[in-house]
């Protein structure tokens, strides 16, 4: 599903919106997201998930063509880490004994 | 470092679109189910400018109680994994925008 996808399906959801105040909503959600983590902020969604920023290390990568050694500077990566709710969500459905088994947290 | 919940996202909402509190609030809630809806379907979602959620099938593995050492099966699963859009891990790093893709 894309953005424009599912844009369509939430007009379709709700006749009484203007498509394009559904194009504002869903663009207004993820450009604060965005805002946030380029603050270094963290988004907390309960029961969808979470976004942070992590910092990686500058480390030594690799040309995978060459093998030449090529230096990786240090960055911040935007995370998503899934909330319980959704995960759960996405395994319904799936065999569910030991599921503790599977979530270490 | 400060948290921004589900009451910020409402209240940009609020004052960006023009609906009441409680209507936004209610779409915010719309546009995550149907994300998690898609998802749960195994559908990936690609949003374009700020990254793609995708479900990964994971096999049958023998895991370990690390505080016990007992030896666990871990079932088959899915899990969700996010892959941000170059946009937005180059706007993170303060880096300009790689040419090529939309944002």
């Amino acid at each position: 599903m894309t953005k424009s996808e599912l844009i369509a399906e939430l007009a379709a959801a709700h006749p009484h919106l203007l498509a394009r105040d559904v194009e504002l909503i869903v663009n207004t959600i993820f450009d604060e997201i965005k805002t946030a983590m380029l603050r270094g902020d963290r988004v907390e969604l309960r029961g969808f998930g979470a976004f942070t920023v992590r910092q990686r290390d500058a480390r030594t990568g690799r040309n995978p063509r060459t093998g030449e050694p090529v230096p990786v500077r240090e960055k911040v990566v935007p995370f998503f880490k899934a909330g319980k709710e959704l995960r759960d969500r996405i395994n319904r459905g799936l065999p569910a004994p030991s599921r503790r088994a599977a979530t270490h947290d | 470092m400060q948290t921004v919940t589900r009451a910020n996202l409402a209240e940009t909402i609020y004052t960006e679109v023009g609906l009441s509190r409680n209507e936004s609030a209610e779409l915010l809630e719309t546009v995550l189910g149907h994300i998690s809806r898609a998802l749960e379907d195994g559908k990936s979602v690609k949003i374009s400018g700020f990254g793609t959620f995708s479900v990964r099938q994971k096999g049958r593995r023998i895991g370990r109680n690390p505080k016990t050492g007992v030896e666990v099966p871990i079932l088959p699963r899915r899990v969700l994994v996010f892959r941000p859009s170059q946009v937005l891990k180059a706007r993170i790093n303060g880096l300009p925008s790689p040419a090529g893709e939309d944002e």
